[in-house]
């Protein structure tokens, strides 16, 4: 109703051990702002609602311009980021949670190492270093780059991780981005030299199997990263890997 | 070959289509020709049972990987945390119906084996007497609406399932392939229902009837 405040419903948690519980918070209203400028100024000024003296609601930013996926939270029940959460394009009061498939820190801070160990699992990277210099690498031809390129996007921000239904604490699923990585690594012409080695990894458990096709990831990334066909193509490449490795072993 | 997670759930997910699918596309099969007669649907289950090495074929073809994709899968299903609430995609609701299907298809099967094949094996029932049987147990309204429910269960069971085997080997990868893939299913997913509705229709109708009812109302409780 009135413009000259903005409501909040935050979920808070004191400590990764303590019950999380709900303090609302109202603010004075400024055009412009997004999640991150109006948490920014509960810090400054940390009431609640109500009026009563409180602590100031903790977060996490970096970028602040949806590139490093540090503000990943749940905002009126969706994943995503908060610094580009325009304050005037969400409905009122706006809920902050944070993403709780993920451990929580404290109030809307949750630790993304799972995302990381995860990158480590499947070898997310092109291993070049020698001990002598090995030259250029062989060229990508462009149009496999420019999709190559839609996955490099990622920002390891834990959104579909959050948004998929089997990656919770009875699985050990490794998450659609990692299986995504993989292809990414594997696209690339001299990344391909370790091919076999990544698809493996999708291979043992909570591997590439924990995937149970909900979708949901690639409706939820920020990046737009086509999940689900990366899950897809990398289904086939484990495929062909088992054939291989039975018929070769 | 170490066993781990991949290999289960691959050979969850292949028996599901062969054999397991097969046998119930069979079975459908087997059971729509009852809407031609009596007879045409009791000429089919005499060939079937007069197969050679009948019971291995059911044992390994049938019993066996229905039992493993049955109980892998419902250890798959009871670790999904559903979330269609926050997350109401269609590809979402697919994911929990199939959960759902799955588990009402396994328990229907178990009861479904327990009332028709496992009678036959004790005797209680000879192999020319099943339509009969069929046609008593329908006559029952709740185990109607069991029977209705259940092959609708089964039927999208296993074509959301024939779906998700696509994408799980690779073979529908793009978003285009996977929507197409869909339309497809969800036709098959029609017309086998309609298909396994129009056998219990004709199950229900008066010339099934035989005269075991007595037998099996006692057998049955
Ligand atoms: S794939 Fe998308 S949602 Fe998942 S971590 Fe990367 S950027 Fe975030
Ligand atoms: S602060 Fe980096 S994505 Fe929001």
């Amino acid at each position: 109703m009135s413009q000259q405040t903005i409501k909040f419903v935050v979920q808070r948690q004191d400590s990764p051990e303590t019950k999380p519980y709900t303090e609302e918070f109202e603010i004075p209203y400024r055009p412009n702002m997004n999640v991150i400028s109006a948490l920014m100024e509960v810090q400054r000024n940390p009431l609640n609602a109500k009026g009563g003296k409180t602590t100031p609601v903790c977060w996490e930013s970096n970028c602040l311009e949806e590139v490093c996926g540090a503000c990943s939270m749940v905002i009126n029940g969706k994943p995503r980021q908060a610094c580009t959460a325009l304050v005037d394009k969400l409905e009122q009061p706006i809920r902050l949670e944070p993403m709780n498939t993920f451990p929580v820190v404290r109030d809307l801070v949750i630790d993304r190492q799972r995302m990381f160990d995860g990158l480590k699992k499947v070898k997310a990277w092109i291993p070049i270093d020698g001990t002598y210099d090995l030259g250029p690498g062989p060229r990508m031809a462009e149009a496999k780059r420019q999709w190559a390129y839609e996955l490099s996007k990622c920002m390891t921000c834990g959104v579909c991780v959050e948004a998929c239904p089997n990656v919770n604490e009875k699985t050990d699923f490794i998450g659609p981005y990692a299986i995504s990585q993989v292809r990414l690594f594997n696209a690339h012409p001299t990344g391909e030299l370790n091919k076999d080695e990544r698809t493996a990894t999708l291979m043992e458990d909570g591997g590439i199997e924990g995937c149970g096709n909900s979708q949901n990831c690639v409706k939820v990334c920020p990046k737009g990263i086509p999940l689900t066909t990366s899950i897809a193509a990398m289904n086939m490449e484990t495929t062909k890997l088992m054939f291989k490795k039975w018929f070769t072993s | 070959m170490t066993g781990n997670s991949y290999y289960y759930r691959k050979l969850h997910s292949l028996l599901g289509v062969i054999p397991v699918g097969m046998f119930l596309l069979e079975h459908m099969y087997t059971n729509f020709l009852a809407t031609i007669s009596p007879e045409r649907y009791q000429q089919q289950v005499a060939w079937l049972t007069g197969l050679p090495l009948v019971l291995l074929l059911e044992i390994f073809l049938i019993w066996l990987p229905l039992l493993y994709h049955g109980v892998y899968g419902l250890y798959v299903a009871f670790q999904a945390r559903n979330n269609p609430t926050s997350y109401s995609f269609f590809r979402n609701q697919m994911f929990i119906w199939q959960r759902i299907t799955g588990v009402i298809t396994f328990l229907f099967v178990v009861w479904h084996f327990a009332e028709t094949r496992l009678q036959v094996a004790l005797g209680n029932v000879e192999k020319d007497q099943l339509g009969a049987l069929i046609h008593d147990i329908l006559s029952n309204p709740i185990a109607l609406a069991v029977y209705v429910i259940a092959v609708i269960a089964a039927s999208f069971h296993f074509c959301n399932g024939m779906w998700a085997f696509l994408v799980s080997w690779g073979i529908t990868v793009g978003p285009k392939a996977q929507r197409i893939s869909t339309y497809v299913w969800m036709g098959a997913f029609v017309i086998m229902s309609s298909m396994f509705v129009a056998a219990l229709i004709a199950f229900s109708g008066d010339e099934f009837q035989g005269n075991i009812g007595l037998l099996l109302n006692s057998l049955l409780g």
